[in-house]
């Protein structure tokens, strides 16, 4: 059996324990690691074998639960998906995601996020409301594509890490969320639309977008949040000038 | 200590727990309801889940058949009233997730698709390209959010149950980010706290699959049932051990050996079928046991190809075609390149079997309640027999939905049936708890490490308690099960902050594993016959006579634990031969 090849990986992990550290330090750690690992092997490692007392949040190994969002050298990543040959000759720095507050190292307090998820009302609100009895509502594969894309948000919040608007106004709903809203609007077995307009085309939501589209250049699952962001601008716009322009409204 | 008081607390927020608690809230608006976890709950494990969802929805289909390739498929060992009651609620339960938003797969005229899937008679899964788990959780998990009366204690790490008067009332659990530890009164627990197969090293499990909610069961005297049973899934990726969902080989792939021949056929699956016109029921469509099973021997003749993670087959996808790849099997694609550097649109992916999932559990009937009064469970954490000794895949999404509802309804039942508790019994047992963990962090006599304890039972299970078994092997296993609990009494915490303390959450999930590991080794050693998952190379035949029966494993504090045997249920169907022959003859 061929070996694999191995190297010296050195990490420099951001440290704060709230009972005892006044403010977050970095501590360096160097452990060894086949070349094929992730930044997420290379901490398991540290935890494993130098210290046990690291802290981080990571569950499936394949970019899917969404739980180990990091910041690695200063960009937004799923260290389960930060591949270690990636970083070849570089110490690599690990904070917890920005524009969070720690919880405890690389564990960063995620309340704001889940309430922002719940505002925008992200589940089915039936167009035609029937019992199961009758079968499904049908979709064909053209409806499906509409909102398919928005509908593979894995919530790890890379997004929000990346978002410079987020970072300056903590109340913007933010890419994550909106486009989990647009979702449900794009779904032809929807009616729901209004209700999340009344959350999501407010000051505190899309206007607040400047449309930098940093949510989808860090998006490990190629949601495009960005693009879901103009999209309900766009929509939001011609509500307006149906409102104001046409005669007797648009309903 | 703060105390909750709920109706009915549920243990895990993955598809199971979401499923109950969306039961319980319409079904009774006035309940309150807790769902703790010890993860939010999008990142449960059902979201890895790839392949789709069994229930029977075309006209070529029939509930009967779904019923008998559940039974085959688990040797036997299923109890036919809860098959029979799973693949007619199945349907229901699918179409009431596509109502609530799951955006599966669709034909051209807007009705759903299924695909074919291993030891499926006909084409009956339902499937959401090959992210299925996930859109299932999510849809879940967002239906949820329209209920005020279900309030999410997420982080929360469950401790212990609190058990007065011979029934379920309650747990503890600890707040993980502040180390509280709150005791939840509730008249009905709902345990979905998934399966344990970080037990073994090499797993498509991911971290959070501890046993956590077995143990809890466990520890209280309700028995662990028919746990020898371990399903391996044939493709997983060599060196993560990441899942490639069945429905790679359901959309047309086929498994090489070294020297390119479809193997299977030589296993009792054959003849070899027309390359990219896989048909069900037969060759890379057989049932995952006999599926892996048959890589062990192709190990044995020397017919493998040597990697640097070890033994493996190849998994050829390339005559499907870039598009259709795309179109039904994009994550799988994505992963093989991120992870292995194999685009499976060019090459063939070297693949082994890898533990995937835990046939075994806490012993539930058809109503998702176990021995225990007060307390139900659902999904891969329990053991309702459905799945017998080899879980057909896409059964166990549609599980989790069924018994998941199934013991919303019950819970409610008994929530209503119940006088007031002895409150002053509870808290007794809810400071018991707590003293148990503050011994645990005032512990400085320990020598042992988390970390070399959790290796050795690792190693363990991997050498003794694989595909293939034997009488020696797995002595040895459970000879060294109990030296490791022992020795998990000398273990010590090297953090010790209230604030999110990993260390301390991985030394109780280890806690929880040695418990599974126990009732395992102890099961797998007492079957001395080989049926499905659990093949046994000095009991090499099935034996109905001695062996039709569920294990009961009971939990025996540090001594090992104590089987006991329950009948299978047989309404209709008689053990058979399982036959994957197709319908040449």
């Amino acid at each position: 059996m061929t070996q694999l090849k191995q190297r010296l990986v050195q990490l420099e992990v951001l440290r704060y324990d709230p009972e005892k550290d006044t403010e977050p330090h970095f501590q360096k750690y160097e452990v060894m690691c086949p070349e094929e690992w992730v930044v997420l092997d290379a901490l398991n490692a540290v935890k494993e074998t130098i210290d046990p007392t690291l802290a981080y949040r990571w569950s499936c190994h394949m970019a899917v639960c969404g739980s180990c969002g990091m910041m690695v050298n200063g960009e937004p990543k799923l260290s389960c998906h930060a591949f270690l040959r990636d970083y070849v000759g570089m110490v690599i720095r690990v904070e917890p995601l920005a524009n969070f507050p720690i919880e405890r190292d690389l564990v960063t307090v995620a309340d704001d996020f889940i309430d922002k998820l719940k505002r925008v009302k992200p589940y089915l609100i039936p167009k035609d409301p029937k019992p199961i009895e009758q079968g499904e509502y049908k979709q064909t594969p053209a409806q499906l594509m509409k909102y398919r894309q928005f509908s593979m948000c894995i919530n790890c919040m890379l997004c929000y890490a990346a978002c410079p608007e987020y970072a300056l106004q903590p109340k913007f709903i933010g890419p994550a969320a909106i486009t989990l809203a647009h979702r449900y609007n794009q779904d032809s077995r929807d009616g729901g639309r209004d209700e999340r307009q009344e959350v999501i085309a407010t000051n505190e939501g899309v206007w607040e977008c400047s449309f930098v589209g940093a949510c989808s250049e860090v998006c490990p699952k190629a949601v495009d949040p960005a693009g879901a962001l103009q999209q309900v601008k766009v929509a939001s716009t011609i509500d307006w000038f149906k409102e104001h322009l046409l005669p007797g409204g648009s309903k | 200590m703060e105390i909750v008081e709920a109706d009915v607390a549920i243990v895990g927020a993955g598809g199971a727990g979401l499923r109950a608690a969306i039961a319980l809230a319409q079904t009774d608006p006035t309940l309150k309801i807790a769902l703790i976890s010890k993860v939010y709950p999008m990142r449960s494990h059902t979201c890895a889940a790839e392949g789709g969802a069994a229930g029977v929805i075309k006209k070529d289909d029939s509930l009967a058949l779904h019923f008998d390739d559940t039974v085959g498929g688990g040797d036997w060992l299923s109890d036919q009233d809860c098959v029979e009651y799973f693949v007619n609620e199945a349907p229901k339960e699918l179409l009431q997730l596509e109502h609530w938003g799951c955006p599966w797969n669709r034909e051209e005229d807007g009705s759903v698709a299924v695909r074919p899937f291993g030891g499926m008679k006909k084409q009956r899964t339902w499937f959401a390209a090959d992210k299925s788990g996930f859109h299932i959780l999510h849809t879940l998990f967002q239906t949820t959010l329209q209920f005020p009366t279900i309030t999410r204690y997420d982080e929360y790490f469950a401790l212990d149950l609190l058990v007065d008067e011979g029934r379920c009332q309650g747990l503890t659990a600890m707040e993980m980010k502040s180390g509280m530890i709150k005791q939840f009164n509730a008249k009905s627990v709902i345990i979905c706290g998934g399966g344990a197969g970080r037990m073994f090293p090499f797993t498509t499990n991911g971290a959070i699959k501890t046993g956590d909610g077995m143990a809890l069961a466990y520890r209280a005297g309700v028995p662990l049932k028919d746990m020898e049973f371990v399903q391996y899934h044939p493709t997983g990726l060599p060196n993560t051990g990441s899942l490639l969902t069945e429905a790679c080989r359901g959309e047309g792939g086929v498994m090489l050996n070294k020297n390119g021949r479809r193997y299977l056929q030589d296993y009792g699956m054959g003849p070899e079928t027309p390359l990219g016109k896989p048909q069900l029921k037969t060759m890379e469509l057989g049932p995952r046991d006999r599926v892996s099973q048959a890589y062990w021997h192709e190990v044995q003749k020397g017919n493998t190809v040597t990697t640097p993670w070890g033994e493996c087959v190849l998994l050829d996808m390339r005559h499907l075609g870039e598009k259709y790849i795309d179109e039904r099997l994009p994550l799988v694609r994505e992963l093989a390149i991120a992870y292995l550097g194999v685009d499976i649109v060019k090459d063939p992916v070297p693949i082994r079997p890898v533990v995937h999932y835990m046939m075994g559990g806490i012993s539930t009937n058809t109503k998702a309640a176990t021995e225990l009064p007060g307390l139900f469970a659902a999904g891969e954490c329990a053991c309702v027999s459905l799945n017998g000794a080899n879980r057909l895949g896409s059964n166990s999404l549609t599980e989790l939905l069924v018994f998941g509802k199934a013991a919303a309804l019950s819970a409610i039942a008994h929530a209503k049936s119940v006088g007031p508790a002895n409150k002053a019994a509870l808290k007794a047992q809810a400071d018991a708890s707590q003293a148990r963990i503050r011994e645990l962090f005032l512990r400085t006599d320990g020598k042992e490490s988390m970390s070399g304890l959790r290796k050795e039972m690792m190693d363990t299970m991997e050498k003794n308690c694989g595909l293939y078994r034997t009488e020696a092997g797995l002595q040895e296993a459970v000879n060294k099960i109990v030296e490791l609990r022992q020795r998990y009494n000398k273990v010590v915490l090297h953090d010790k902050s209230n604030v999110f303390n990993t260390d301390l959450f991985q030394v109780l999930e280890l806690g929880s594993m040695l418990d599974c590991a126990s009732a395992l080794t102890v099961g797998a050693l007492a079957r001395k016959e080989s049926r499905g998952a659990h093949q046994r190379l000095d009991y090499v035949e099935r034996d109905d006579k001695n062996y039709l029966r569920h294990s009961m494993a009971y939990y025996q504090g540090q001594d090992t634990a104590r089987i006991d045997y329950l009948d299978v249920v047989i309404t209709k169907s008689p053990p058979g031969v399982r036959d994957y022959s197709g319908d040449h003859k």
